[in-house]
Order: C-alpha cells, then sequence, then structure tokens
C-alpha cells in the first residue's frame, strides 16, 4: 500500500517536469505533423489529428515510458502511394485496417517481428524513404510545384528545378522560394549553435514563429498583402469545432480489392518497424533505465491507429526525433506524451487562423532536412565500413523500394542478404539443416550468464538468441559465446553491440566472446568485428592545437595522448551524460597521480533530426572520498524556467550570493548542504562559473559546450587542481 | 551395493579402417565393466575374416577377455536386434561416422534404426582410439521422469569403473515451466522469482537422487548439479559439448510416433550432431 502511495507522490513529484518537456515536443511536434500529413497529400490536420490521438491513447494504454507517439517519417511514401490509389477516404480505410493488424500483432506478441530484417535492408529502405520525401519535397521548397509518375524522375528533376527558381519572375514565388530556402538553412545551423535561449524553442518551430510574424509585420506594419504567392500558403486547416463536427466519411468499399491490401500491408510493416526500431532507440536514453513493454505498446498504438484513422488522422507510431527531444528536456514518465498531446489541442483550438499563415515552402523545408538525414551519404559510408556486401544488400533494397515499392524493396532486401550469405559460406546446407534447431543454450554459471550459440547466427534466427538475452537482468553479467557458431552476421553483431551498451549504461556487463578464431578462419571472409567499438588510432599528424596541448604537457608534466578512446565508463555516472551518447574522448591530459583528466570528448544528444553533435573539453578529477551527488550550474533565466518545471534548488544557508547565482540540484538535500562549508561555498564564490558535477566518487568539470582554447584549458587545470584541494 | 547394470556387451563390426580402434574400446570397457563381449558381424564367416579379429583381440588374452564372435548374413538392422536379444545383450555400442569436412559426428541411417528400436543400453562412439583416452567427465540428464533415477544410478556404476573425477548432472527446464512471458521489467523479476524457485524445486529432487545411492558410489567424484533452460533433449547435448565431457548419459525416450520423426526432438537432435559419446540407458 505504501509502496503505491509513494508511486503516486513521485508521479506528481515529476508532474511539472514532464509538463514541461510535453510542451517543448508539442513545439517540434505541429509543424512536424502538418509537413508530414502534407507530404502524404492527406489535410495538413491529419498529422496533428494523429499525434493528438496516439499520445493520449499510447500514454494510456501503451508499455513505453518516455517516448512520444505520432505520424512517423517512414510513413509517408506508403501513405502517399495509399492515397493517390484507393483516394483519401479508402485510405482511411486502409490505415483503420492496418491499426487493427497492429493491435492483433500485439496480443500475438509479435512484437519481436521486426527482428527478422537485416539491419542493412532497413537502412536501405529507410533511405529509400528518405529519398520519397526529398524529391517530392524539394521542389515545393523551391515553390516549383511538378507533378512526375516516379520517384525517381522527381529526384532527376532537382536541377532544373533550381535552375527554375534562380529565374523566377514572379515575386509571390521568390518569396515562396527565399522562405523555403531561409527554412532550410534555420534546420543546418541550428544544431550548430548552441545557445540556451536559442535551444528552448525546437528549429521547426522557430520556422513557424518566423514565418508567422513575417505574415504579420506584412498585415500590421507594412499594411501590406503578404508578399507570398497565395497558392504556397497552407490552406484548410479546420477550426477545432470543425474537426470534431465533421468526421471524415471512410469509405471501405475498396476492401476486397488487391492494391487496397498491398497498403495495409506496407502500413502496418513500417508502422511496426519504425515503432519497434524507436522504441529500442528510446529505452537506451531512458533516465530511469526501464524496460519498454513492446507488445503493450503495440497493442496501444494499434488501438490509436484505428482511432486516428476514424477521426480523419493518420497512422500513429513511435517517433525517435521527437521522442530524444522529450528525454531532453526531462521527461521522466508517460504523461509527457500525454501532456504534448494536450498541448497540441491548445494550439489548434487557439491558433488555428494563425497557423494559415506558414508559407508552404518553410514548412516542406523541415521535410526536405528529414528526408536528407535519412538518405545522408553520411549513412552510406557507415554502412560501407562495416563490409561492401551490406552495401549490394543497401543499395538493392533502395533501388527496388524507389522503383517498385516499399514491400518488394524489403523483401528483395531480405532476400539478397540471404544469398550473399550462402555465398559467403558457400554453403546452404549450413542454414537449411540448422535453421529450425534450439541453437541457443543459457545457463547461469555461479554469478554470470552463460550463452552459447551453435552453428550460424543471423538475421534468420536471431530472435531466438535475442529472447534469451532479454531474459537477462540488464544489471548482471552476461558472455555471450560463439565459438561453437560458424557464422554471425552483421544484423547480429549490431544488436548485441546495443546490448552491451544498454547492459554497460545498467550498471551490468556484456561480453561476446570466441570470435577472435573467425577473423583468422578462411571460411569467414566477414569481417564483422569491426562493428564492435575498437579504439581506433587518429592520423599520425597532430593538429596545431594538438601541438600546443602537447607542448603544454611538457610545461605541466602531464601525460598526453591524442589517441580517440571508446571506452568511456568513467563518466557513465554522472547526470549530464544520462540521456546523452558519448562517441569519444581525445586528447587526454593525465598528471602522475592519475586523479585529474583534462580531456576532449564528442558526444551527441538526440536522435535523427533532433541529434546534435557537440565537441567540448572536460575535466574529470578523482576524489580519494566519498561526497554526495549533486549537480552545480550558473543560475540564470533558463533554470528559473526549469525551477518553475519543478526542478528545485537547493539553497546553502548564510550564503545567499552563492545561492543566488549558483543553481544547485541534487537527492540528498541534507548531505549537500552538510557538504558546501564556507570553504567550499567561498571557493565557488570567488572562482570563474564552471559546472560542476559529482557522481558520489568523481568530479565533473566543464566550461561551455565547445571545444576549449588553450588558455581556457589551462585556466580549466588550474581550477579543477584548486578544487580538489579545497574538496579534499 | 547396485546390482551389476551390465553383463553382456555387444558390438557390431564390419571390416573398415575403425575396425580396430572399435574393437579396442569394446574390448577395454568389457574389462571395465567385468561383463562378456559379443562382437556380431553381419556376414558370411570366412577364415580370413576370423583370423583379424583374433589378432586384433589377443592384445587382451592377458586380461583374460571373454569373447564369442558371431556371424550371420541378412539385413542388419534385423541380425543386430535379434542377436542382442538372443544373446542378452545389455549394452550395444554403436561407432558413429565423421562428417567429412564439417567435423560434427552423425549417426547413419543403420545405426539410426537400432537406435530407435533397440530394447538394450546404447553406447554412441565419436571418436574411438587405440589408445585409452581417460573419461574425466560425465554429463548425466536429470530430467523429471520414472527413468531418471536408474539412468543417474548407473552414471555413478559408470563414474566408478571408469574412474571418472567429475559428473554434473544437468537438469532441463521447460521453458513453458515458466510461463511468464517476459516483455518489461515487472514481468522479468516474475520469470527470474519462477526460475529460482524451479531451479531449487530441481536441485532438491536431484539431491534425493543421489541420497539413495550408495556412498561408494558418490564419495570419490565430484557432483554438479547444473540447471538448464533450454529444448529438452537438445541442450543437454549443448551443454556437454560446452562442458568438454567425456561422456553424455541419457534416458531413452518414453515414445517415438511419427510426428516426433518429422520434428525431430529429444534424442533425435542429440543423433544428427553427437556432441561427444553417449550412453543411452534403457
Amino acid at each position: 500500500m505504501s509502496k503505491k502511495k509513494n508511486n503516486i507522490k513521485t508521479f506528481f513529484k515529476a508532474l511539472p517536469k514532464n509538463i514541461f518537456s510535453g510542451f517543448v515536443v508539442s513545439l517540434i511536434a505541429l509543424p512536424l505533423g502538418l509537413g508530414l500529413a502534407m507530404a502524404s497529400e492527406a489535410p495538413p490536420i491529419a498529422g496533428v489529428i494523429a499525434a493528438v490521438v496516439g499520445g493520449i491513447l499510447v500514454s494510456l494504454l501503451g508499455g513505453s515510458n518516455v517516448t512520444i507517439a505520432g505520424p512517423g517519417n517512414g510513413l509517408v511514401g506508403v501513405l502517399l502511394v495509399a492515397i493517390t490509389t484507393l483516394g483519401l477516404e479508402s485510405a482511411y480505410a486502409a490505415i483503420i485496417c492496418s491499426g487493427v493488424i497492429l493491435l492483433v500483432l500485439g496480443f500475438l506478441r509479435l512484437g519481436k517481428l521486426a527482428d527478422f530484417f537485416p539491419s542493412s535492408a532497413i537502412q536501405g529502405m529507410l533511405a529509400a524513404i528518405g529519398l520519397i520525401i526529398l524529391g517530392k519535397q524539394f521542389h515545393i521548397m523551391l515553390a516549383h510545384r511538378i507533378k512526375r509518375k516516379d520517384t525517381i524522375d522527381y529526384l532527376l528533376e532537382i536541377p532544373f528545378t533550381i535552375n527554375d527558381a534562380v529565374h523566377y519572375d514572379n515575386t509571390g514565388l521568390v518569396f515562396a522560394a527565399i522562405a523555403g530556402v531561409l527554412s532550410f538553412l534555420i534546420m543546418i545551423f541550428y544544431s550548430k549553435i548552441r545557445n540556451k535561449y536559442l535551444q528552448l524553442i525546437p528549429a521547426p518551430m522557430w520556422i513557424v514563429i518566423l514565418s508567422i510574424a513575417f505574415s504579420y509585420y506584412f498585415e500590421l506594419v507594412a499594411h501590406e498583402k503578404n508578399p507570398i504567392a497565395l497558392e504556397y500558403m497552407i490552406s484548410g486547416i479546420p477550426e477545432f469545432s470543425e474537426i470534431i463536427a465533421q468526421l471524415p466519411t471512410v469509405n471501405f468499399s475498396k476492401i476486397a480489392t488487391f492494391p487496397f491490401w498491398t497498403s495495409v500491408l506496407a502500413l502496418t510493416l513500417i508502422a511496426s518497424i519504425e515503432s519497434l526500431l524507436s522504441i529500442k532507440a528510446v529505452d537506451k536514453l531512458d533516465p530511469k533505465k526501464r524496460r519498454s513493454n513492446v507488445n503493450r505498446d503495440l497493442k496501444a498504438l494499434g488501438l490509436a491507429t484505428v482511432g486516428s484513422g476514424f477521426l480523419g488522422g493518420l497512422n500513429v507510431v513511435t517517433v525517435i526525433a521527437r521522442s530524444s527531444v522529450n528525454v531532453n528536456n526531462g521527461a521522466s514518465n508517460r504523461s509527457s506524451n500525454f501532456f504534448h498531446a494536450l498541448f497540441l489541442v491548445v494550439f489548434i483550438v487557439l491558433f488555428s487562423t494563425q497557423l494559415q499563415r506558414i508559407p508552404l515552402p518553410a514548412l516542406m523545408a523541415i521535410l526536405v532536412y528529414t528526408g536528407y538525414k535519412l538518405a545522408a551519404p553520411e549513412n552510406i559510408r557507415k554502412i560501407f565500413k562495416i563490409g561492401r556486401e551490406q552495401l549490394i544488400i543497401f543499395f538493392v533494397t533502395l533501388l527496388v523500394t524507389l522503383k517498385v515499392g516499399l514491400i518488394s524493396g524489403i523483401a528483395s532486401g531480405v532476400f539478397v542478404t540471404f544469398i550473399i550469405h550462402i555465398i559467403i559460406n558457400k554453403s546452404f546446407g549450413l542454414f537449411g539443416r540448422n535453421l529450425l534447431k534450439p541453437n541457443v543454450l543459457m545457463y547461469q554459471e555461479d554469478r554470470n550468464y552463460y550463452v552459447s550459440v551453435k552453428h550460424f547466427c543471423s538475421f534468420l534466427n536471431f530472435y531466438k538468441l535475442k529472447s534469451k538475452i532479454e531474459a537477462i537482468p540488464e544489471t548482471e553479467d552476461v558472455i555471450v559465446d560463439f565459438s561453437l557458431c560458424k557464422f554471425v552476421d552483421h544484423t547480429v553483431m549490431e544488436n548485441l553491440n546495443n546490448y552491451q551498451e544498454l547492459f554497460i549504461k545498467r550498471g551490468g556487463h556484456f561480453e561476446v566472446l570466441g570470435l577472435d578464431l573467425h577473423d583468422t578462419d578462411s571460411k569467414h571472409p566477414f569481417a564483422l568485428r569491426r562493428l564492435l567499438p575498437v579504439p581506433k588510432l587518429i592520423k599520425n599528424s597532430l593538429t596545431r592545437r594538438q601541438k600546443t596541448i602537447e607542448e603544454l604537457a611538457e610545461d605541466y608534466q602531464l601525460n598526453y595522448t591524442s589517441k580517440k578512446v571508446r571506452e568511456t565508463h568513467f563518466l557513465d555516472n554522472f547526470l549530464f551524460f544520462r540521456t546523452k551518447k558519448i562517441s569519444y574522448v581525445y586528447n587526454q591530459l593525465i598528471d602522475k597521480n592519475k586523479t585529474l583528466n583534462t580531456f576532449d570528448i564528442e558526444f551527441s544528444e538526440g536522435e535523427f533530426i533532433a541529434k546534435e553533435v557537440i565537441r567540448s573539453t572536460m575535466l574529470h578529477i578523482k576524489l580519494n572520498k566519498n561526497i554526495p551527488e549533486f549537480t552545480l550550474d550558473q543560475e540564470g533565466f533558463l533554470e528559473k524556467v526549469y525551477a518553475f518545471a519543478g526542478f528545485k534548488d537547493i539553497p546553502i544557508e548564510n550564503h545567499t550570493d552563492f545561492s543566488n547565482r549558483f543553481y544547485l540540484l541534487g537527492e540528498d538535500t541534507q548531505a549537500i548542504q552538510a557538504f558546501f562549508t564556507d570553504d567550499i561555498t567561498h571557493f565557488f564564490e570567488s572562482n570563474p562559473y564552471y559546472h560542476v558535477e559529482s557522481n558520489g566518487r568523481d568530479l565533473l568539470i566543464f566550461g561551455r559546450e565547445r571545444l576549449a582554447s588553450i588558455k581556457e584549458i589551462k585556466a580549466l587545470y588550474d581550477f579543477g587542481k584548486r578544487l580538489q584541494q579545497v574538496v579534499s | 551395493m547396485l546390482p551389476k547394470p551390465f553383463k553382456t556387451i555387444g558390438i557390431g563390426v564390419a571390416f573398415s579402417p575403425n575396425l580396430k580402434a572399435n574393437l579396442y574400446e569394446a574390448a577395454r570397457l568389457a574389462l571395465f565393466f567385468e561383463c562378456k563381449l559379443v562382437i556380431i558381424h553381419v556376414g558370411e564367416t570366412s577364415e580370413e575374416k576370423i583370423k583379424i579379429l583374433k589378432n586384433f583381440l589377443d592384445n587382451f588374452k592377458n586380461e583374460k577377455l571373454s569373447y564369442k564372435i558371431l556371424f550371420k548374413p541378412g539385413n542388419p538392422v534385423d541380425v543386430i536386434l535379434n542377436a542382442s536379444e538372443e544373446k542378452n545383450i545389455d549394452l550395444l555400442i554403436i561407432g558413429a561416422a565423421k562428417r567429412e569436412k564439417l567435423f560434427t559426428y552423425y549417426v547413419g541411417s543403420i545405426a539410426r534404426k537400432i537406435t530407435r528400436k533397440a530394447k538394450c543400453c546404447l553406447l554412441l562412439l565419436i571418436n574411438p582410439s587405440i589408445e585409452r583416452v581417460p573419461c574425466q567427465h560425465i554429463v548425466v540428464n536429470g530430467l523429471e521422469d520414472p527413468k531418471t533415477e536408474q539412468t543417474i544410478a548407473t552414471a555413478f556404476y559408470i563414474g566408478l569403473k571408469l574412474k571418472a573425477e567429475k559428473l554434473t548432472i544437468v537438469e532441463e527446464i521447460k521453458q513453458n515451466e515458466i510461463h511468464v512471458n517476459v516483455e518489461d521489467d515487472k514481468s522479468l523479476r516474475k520469470a527470474q522469482i519462477i526460475k529460482e524457485r524451479l531451479r531449487n524445486r530441481e536441485r532438491s529432487r536431484i539431491n534425493h537422487i543421489i541420497e539413495d545411492i550408495p556412498k561408494e558410489y558418490t564419495q570419490n567424484i565430484a557432483i554438479k548439479s547444473q540447471p538448464i533452460f533450454g529444448t529438452q533433449g537438445y541442450s543437454i547435448g549443448h551443454y556437454a559439448q560446452i562442458a568438454r565431457a567425456d561422456l553424455l548419459i541419457m534416458n531413452a525416450p518414453t515414445k517415438m510416433s511419427f510426428w516426433d520423426r518429422l520434428f525431430p526432438h529429444d534424442i533425435e537432435h542429440i543423433l544428427t550432431e553427437l556432441p561427444t559419446d553417449v550412453l543411452i540407458i534403457q
């Protein structure tokens, strides 16, 4: 009983934070919802309806914790086909049917279905979807609406559209194109600017706000007509009352036709793949380290899709970009998803007329950026690094998806992968004979779990290994032994790598054994060990900055290593990194006692279009005693906003100056107050500002979220050294 | 004192390159278990054949090996099965073939048919050798089955006779006994608790079985009990392979229907990929 009460208490305590992050997410969900719906040639409001229905139903019934549900980018391509071939009313029927299938899949516990697709094929399919979005919307972004039959034609037309856009005579079109290009630039450069006030509002919302402000400027200040051509403005956003009053007619008359069911199948396939991949990725970011109930989430998503279809909305899926924004803004439970939906309703009720002031090219710029991110050359380079054969799989899937369709695309990807595996092993029997055998054995040795895999392990039978690994708590030690296994494919290696990260993040240990032989084995040219994080040597020539750091190291008698090191577990317990992914640390400066370590670090925040890669310089101090966990930061406007959202500042008695200027956070208020003695408080008061964080044993200190200059490194080092003396 | 489980050992031989090794293994076992050895050859008698066999077996003359050679033409399966019934053979040794290149052992079609029909205990040898390879580690199944008690007792007898150092009793716990699907933290915790309970239950069951076995069989051997969660019959073979067991001892399957052969399980899996020498106790 008391446990339940406690749950309710923590829920209410976390509520303000969740409302806040729900608000931030709704800012990005609104423009994305409108854009995704328009890109699928559905009425713009359909995307918002999907987000609202999804947000409410999935937050109430779902099984994941910090995910956001709404219209997904992966579905644009399929919905486009469904709507153009079936018509809007029948497309709603197809959406409803796919929702029902998702619901059934959830009840049958078929959440593991997505495991049967090789990851390079999924990558190829996503890239194809990206190209479909990019190819179609690029022309609208430059105010040049065209209609072609084939997706590839749209892509080939891009240079002509650019040429046309440069030579527009019509000022309306020129302004429309400028709005598009400016919005695109905002999307690109937003993540490069680290300003916390700017970052409070997501890039898509900046585009919306700026374009609405632009339109009001012409109306109220310049008293002119909006210079952007009228046909390139968003139209058809109904009032809230209209949405309720005029439910769309759903037409089930085509239910007996073949195209209807291919659409349903494609919708279900993409919806489930996108959702399952997102849930997996978000689980890794969850600050409370919980495990999502995938099947329950599928049920909720299916139900939400049915509801959304009847109300005139699109498919509801779990979306990665919005979920990562959600986590980064301090969400801790499902209520943020609910509030994101609620805020969307508020926006539509209050601002539905204002939304019509957004130029279409501006909105489509967001989608072009999304499409570009899905099909970015960077992804291709990554796949090429894994192996040439993966590139074949990738491109076959990509081309077939573009030329024929999504289902044929993914099917051809699976087929090609299988053929390649047979060729590599020069044996069909290995797969044919052993496919149905229970090839995974797990048992508990004294303290750790031992998993042995026999024969082969590829996307075909990975679910067997997965179900065994899933049954192990992430806090335990696991050894996966492949020494009896003749072939392990890329999909498995990638998934194992994910498990490895997950286990390490949650305090467990995950080791893969027995692959050393495979590299030297001539029968096994699939050198997939490349995928496991192996420290890579940086190029031998040092940059000027690195040379100066080298000199500094000599001067201060420190050890300098420029190598990129991917073993960053000493940073795992810091609150700051809980929702961030560390890529590597480099340029390390370590003192003789190995207690002070200054280093450059690359980490990323968010996923997909909300992803920001940040490089920064930090100082890590090992203490020889235990201190309370806390976070100390400069007090500013944003912290006041955060405080409003439920983050509580801990006051230190008799030091009002300190309390006013610094923002101190932590769980154990009493211990922290006891720890901040006069000496320590005075030290912070009289020195420059740094972000200081303790994880109980170590301290992490950094200034800004960018690389430090040599002078700043010296200052940081000096600060750390003196802080170490004061603390210990 | 347990009754002596084996009195007569039988072996079917063909005049193949493996003959010498097979004969040597069989003769050694007959000496260890103090049994008679019956050598069965499917085919006509000839002076030459008898000479070859005698030549090999003469090496065991000093140890007073008592053996008998039987020649009978006909269908190999029927001949061997009939002969083993006639001569009261209670342990039949079958050599397994080695699949080229793949380094996996399997039981050929004749041996497989014998395995299915035989009423006596069966020993499948994967790697017969002329020199004795000591048997150090024995793995035995601890299934919840009326036959298990007898199987484990026999395993201890063999362990004593072969001077094995370690005996592992493997309890295979079926997936459906857990009846909780792990989906999230809550169901995971539940499954963990159920597993722990099953493990304890199995352990105490095995301990009861061991207590009933006379002390002299159990005192000189290290006993380990290992619960594993996996497909019955298959996982134990996998375990024996990992644990580098020298001998795997199992119950004979209770029934064998048409479906069992179509969807192989239990012993059939073991037969397709022998992890080590396997002894099937009837």
